[in-house]
């Protein structure tokens, strides 16, 4: 153990990780109302009325972050997963399973927003494109991840049951990203590159990518308060309420 | 400021219905996702306690 | 008594599912009824007219083999973990996966293999002809395959779980839908003149991908729910 500098591995242990989670959630929570402030009123009140769509396209500014989010929660919540049979650790698992029903509400949002926006300017509530269809399947994904942990009785197994489900998943996210570019397809294609200029007015990126911000933030904060939770649940133990000045939880925490 | 009245602002240039639909149920599975982890947590703390 | 070799593993697993399953050929049957008989009631709950008919075709034929491939699923593993079967297959000092490739290979002789046989028909039954009804057979052949793969990882994940039935189902058929669009849309691109090769070859695509990752995950699920 280093005597300078913190030992990050003791927030591995969730007796540790749940009062730095604790301290934590307020900050994120904070970030979260502050960029949602401010890409609400860049959405609203900067960026201009698009030329073809009107003002119907503001939508984008919760469909897209939701949207990336549903694919990115389902990512890290595979990473977590993966780590989890990897390092056979516990904690992990409690990670991805925090992340899920986020992941999930994002993924339907995405289409519920989604059609909010195809109605006015594609004539359509929903169409079966590559997309749309890849972003449904997600939903279903999410949806079957839960549901298989909440219908196996034993902790490890269900732990380790819901990983290998969510790792045979994510094959479907790249799909749901290139599904634009490789098939004909009725949704719009990537406005937003990493190595290409946007597509976009400037301040429609801009608002964009703080109102995504704001939602990284916000499943921050949710996913941490649900894994205080799930910590809380799984690990009852009476040191939970003893006090700090036992040397045993003060060294833990 | 590019709205020139708060009915402008709502009409959303006849768009109205489907922006604040979209936002208002953003909004509220947000508020509401924040309202069951928090109750969540409430409940597992009192169990806890006992 | 010597070590089997890996091939003579894979031969025994094969040979006792199917040789099971003779003794039952209820098994066998009951696939290919509930085919025939499914893809019938369309006709019946949507009239006879020809046009109509094959249009829905390549759907509702599709639709059909998925279901079937579904409700056998239960059979895979299920029995064999019941009398204890499952457990001794898993301490066989070979990879599991390979073992369980044969597991997935005689469930798609099985459950699989009489649907392609029997498409033919159903499509004429259907209106189909020619080159579309050939397409349906290919596609049938590259998709069953595939479906049982993945069939097979949901009846792994799910074995022994009260209700597991409902459950694969919701778990199996998010990833069983690449497979029906690709198949499907096989047979309606040869109907529509544009020519099946794109479907076709994302299903051999969907069928290599399978081959490559199913069974190894398959074989973490069962030791996942029999630890």
């Amino acid at each position: 153990m280093s005597t300078t500098g913190t030992n990050w591995f003791k927030y591995s242990s969730p007796q540790a990780f749940h009062p730095l989670a604790g301290r934590l959630i307020p900050w994120f929570a904070a970030a979260a109302l502050g960029l949602s402030g401010i890409g609400l009123y860049m959405g609203f009140f900067v960026a201009p009325t698009d030329a073809t769509q009107g003002d119907a396209y503001r939508i984008i500014f919760v469909h897209v972050p939701a949207a990336w989010m549903s694919m990115f929660l389902y990512v890290i919540m595979a990473v977590w997963a993966g780590i989890g049979l990897g390092l056979n650790a516990r904690p992990s698992f409690m990670m991805a399973q925090a992340i899920a029903p986020t992941g999930a509400l994002f993924t339907f949002l995405a289409l519920l927003t989604g059609s909010m926006w195809g109605k006015p300017t594609w004539g359509a509530w929903w169409v079966w494109d590559a997309r749309l269809t890849s972003e449904l399947i997600l939903l279903f994904q999410y949806i079957g991840i839960i549901l298989l942990r909440s219908s196996i009785d034993d902790l490890r197994r269900a732990d380790r049951a819901s990983a290998v489900l969510a790792l045979v998943g994510v094959i479907n996210v790249p799909i749901i990203y290139f599904s634009v570019r490789w098939w004909n397809t009725l949704h719009q294609g990537a406005s937003v590159s990493i190595t290409a200029a946007p597509s976009m007015a400037g301040t429609m990126v801009t608002a964009m990518l703080i109102m995504t911000l704001a939602f990284w933030m916000y499943s921050f904060a949710v996913t941490l308060a649900r894994m205080r939770c799930v910590i809380v649940e799984r690990e009852r133990q009476p040191s939970w309420g003893k006090p700090a000045a036992i040397p045993d939880v003060a060294e833990a925490r | 400021m590019q709205w020139g009245s708060l009915a402008e602002f709502v009409a959303m240039g006849g768009y109205g219905l489907y922006v604040w639909i979209s936002f208002g149920a953003t909004a509220l599975c947000m508020g509401g996702e924040v309202f069951v982890v928090w109750r969540r947590s409430a409940a597992a703390a009192s169990r806890n306690e006992l | 008594m010597s070590q089997p070799s890996l091939s003579e593993a894979l031969r025994g697993v094969v040979r006792r599912d199917l040789l099971l399953a003779m003794r039952r050929r209820s098994d066998v049957a009951m696939s290919v009824f509930f085919v025939v008989i499914v893809a019938s009631l369309f006709p019946l709950g949507v009239g006879p007219e020809q046009a109509v008919l094959r249009m829905i075709a390549s759907g509702v034929l599709w639709v059909t083999a998925l279901l079937a491939c579904l409700l056998s699923l239960g059979r895979l593993f299920t029995a064999d973990y019941l009398d204890g079967v499952l457990e001794q297959t898993l301490l066989i000092p070979q990879p599991l996966a390979v073992l369980v490739v044969g597991k997935m290979f005689s469930h798609w002789v099985i459950s699989g293999l009489p649907v392609v046989l029997l498409s033919p028909l159903l499509g004429l039954q259907f209106g189909l002809s020619g080159e579309s009804l050939w397409v349906l057979t290919l596609s049938l052949l590259l998709g069953t395959p595939t479906l049982s793969m993945i069939g097979a990882i949901g009846a792994a994940l799910t074995l022994g779980l009260r209700g597991s039935g409902l459950l694969v189902a919701l778990l199996v058929l998010p990833l069983f839908i690449p497979v029906l669009i690709f198949g499907a849309g096989a047979v309606t691109s040869s109907l529509a003149g544009i020519g099946s090769e794109a479907n076709l070859s994302l299903l051999g695509a969907c069928f290599m991908l399978s081959l490559a990752f199913a069974p190894w995950a398959t074989a973490v699920a069962l030791r996942i729910a029999l630890e």
